[in-house]
């Protein structure tokens, strides 16, 4: 049952050394808040699950909290390379994390099998392509049925999962709203999962029937973090700052300039910092 | 600009976007095929359906997304689905008619690379990986490609298979049990090439206006092949200069604010 909590304890008491966790969203809803405070908590020996790893794990690679990497798009979106991923897979610093790497197609049907209670996914894909040859954990099945022989691979079932998103009521029921990626079966695949929101409201009686809603027993932990999603953006609520992903581009470009952005903006700085981010990007509702 | 009026890239954006079919199905990349993709829209083909693996089907923006994932995606399309059903029902689902790719790397039969520059494990360059790319690849039922001819981008040989087209050429796709078409259609920005019926490696059959085969070849990385009759692409018009022209002012100028408010803070604080 959801527990309200601040990020801090949330973080502690569900995220371990060791753990496989995935901080998801697709582009949209993206948890920077909560990817910061795992990094003041300096936790280690992660294996660090996302369909799109971009600036949070481009940030949590460089201060060497990733023993591996699972994922399908590396990218700062929109912009480039993640220069500190590169750093770390091209020259090892600050450590070489292992690198298991799939399609989009792969990942999606991965996490759904895990929401799903299954222990791989099949799916029609990987023809042709080079990961098949590289990556171990892709392998072939055939269809009882046709004989076609498809795609699997192990269903993603992470320690801990955390997620952004609009609201949450009071009970602690978590909705969803715009592109929902893959957040919902990220909850779901997860032993436990960690929301922090924009904000929290009396009850969801206005929405609709079919809103994405996350029921308050998937949940363990719901944090109120208006602006969490900060450089990313919360439908309804704040636009994209594509600024700051451009200049991520240059601040991560040098060891550096790296560690002293994250000393000022990350170490020194807390969950309560993120509302005045995104005060300049606020849409009218 | 040349004394043509238009530059080899707007040229290439509006030879892509003239490819697409008002009743296509298109699975946007991002990039060069984003802008294609949304000219066709605005001009010759009104009622395309234009998807983004954001979940995103038949949106319409106004300005061109800095990622695939862009809220204005999301606020124009018919409606947003989760990652694993675009994947699953659409995309696996055959449901597109054209996976519209840009590439670091092509080879002459159309397979991309995006995935690294050197051997895999000790990458002389990590690129972003595959993302969507290998199974729109397989699932769409055809391919198009659009990029810039350069040497370092169409190579002889590519050093990762992130997404096949026609693998060696020949049966190599329906050998390997495709069904779909694969690459039909490269656009750079200085002709229209297409794949050779039998051996499937990519032939000029079309040059933009001005362009020369010396060119051509200087600029591409394999011995380049010419159809028996190489033709040349008409001009851009005016509609198709303004919209692109337009289109691409309108992003600017949206890209470069920070949202629809000012940003009155700088961005240095900012994580």
């Amino acid at each position: 049952m959801a527990k309200f909590q601040d990020l801090k304890t949330a973080v502690a008491e569900n995220l371990h050394d060791g753990d496989m966790v995935a901080f998801e969203g697709f582009t949209h809803l993206i948890p920077h808040a909560a990817a910061h405070e795992a990094i003041r908590q300096g936790r280690k020996d992660l294996t660090l699950v996302r369909m799109t790893p971009d600036v949070i794990y481009d940030q949590m690679i460089g201060m060497g909290m990733a023993k591996k990497l699972v994922f399908s798009y590396a990218g700062n979106p929109g912009v480039g390379l993640l220069r500190r991923l590169r750093d770390a897979v091209e020259n090892g610093w600050p450590n070489r994390p292992e690198v298991e790497e799939h399609s989009h197609a792969a990942m999606a049907n991965a996490y759904e099998a895990g929401a799903s209670g299954l222990p791989c996914a099949i799916f029609r894909g990987y023809l042709g392509a080079g990961l098949e040859q590289v990556n171990p954990n892709i392998k072939r099945v055939a269809c009882p049925f046709t004989g076609e022989m498809l795609a699997a691979v192990p269903s993603v079932r992470p320690d801990v999962t955390f997620i952004h998103a609009q609201k949450a009521d009071r009970k602690g029921n978590v909705l969803v709203e715009g592109i929902i990626g893959i957040q919902k079966e990220a909850v779901l695949a997860a032993k436990r999962a960690v929301v922090t929101v924009e904000e929290i409201v009396e009850n969801f009686d206005d929405v609709h029937p079919n809103a994405c809603i996350l029921p308050r027993w998937t949940v363990t932990a719901i944090c109120e973090v208006p602006g969490g999603a900060h450089p990313s953006y919360a439908h309804g609520y704040y636009d994209r700052d594509n600024k700051s992903y451009l200049d991520w581009d240059k601040i991560a470009a040098e060891r550096n300039s790296f560690q002293a952005w994250m000393q000022d903006n990350v170490l020194n700085a807390g969950p309560q910092d993120f509302a005045g981010r995104v005060e300049h990007l606020r849409s009218a509702k | 600009m040349s004394d043509l009026g238009f530059t080899p890239d707007e040229m290439m954006t509006i030879a892509a976007a003239r490819a697409l079919k008002n009743d296509d199905v298109c699975f946007v990349g991002i990039g060069a095929p984003s802008a294609a993709c949304n000219v066709a829209r605005l001009t010759h083909a009104p009622d395309i359906t234009l998807i983004y693996e954001s979940g995103t089907i038949g949106t319409a923006p106004d300005v061109l997304p800095l990622s695939i994932g862009d809220g204005e995606l999301c606020d124009t399309a018919v409606t947003t689905v989760s990652v694993p059903e675009m994947f699953r029902y659409w995309l696996q689902g055959s449901r597109v008619t054209i996976g519209f790719l840009g590439a670091a790397q092509l080879d002459k039969f159309g397979n991309i690379n995006t995935t690294v520059i050197g051997d895999y494990d000790t990458p002389k360059t990590r690129l972003p990986g595959g993302g969507g790319a290998p199974e729109i690849a397989s699932s769409s039922g055809e391919i198009y490609i659009t990029m810039k001819q350069t040497k370092r981008g169409m190579v002889d040989k590519i050093d990762f298979f992130t997404s096949f087209g026609h693998g060696t050429g020949g049966k190599d796709r329906e050998n390997l049990g495709i069904k779909t078409k694969g690459p039909t259609l490269l656009i750079t920005d200085l002709a229209i090439w297409k794949p050779d019926p039998e051996t499937k490696e990519f032939t000029v059959v079309s040059m933009h206006p001005g362009v020369t085969r010396e060119q051509v070849q200087e600029t591409c990385g394999w011995p380049v092949k010419f159809a028996d009759q190489v033709e040349v692409t008409p001009a851009p018009d005016e509609t198709e200069l303004k919209t692109l022209r337009d289109l691409q002012a309108r992003t600017k100028a949206a890209h470069e604010g920070t949202g629809r408010g000012k940003n009155k803070f700088g961005s240095q604080r900012d994580g």
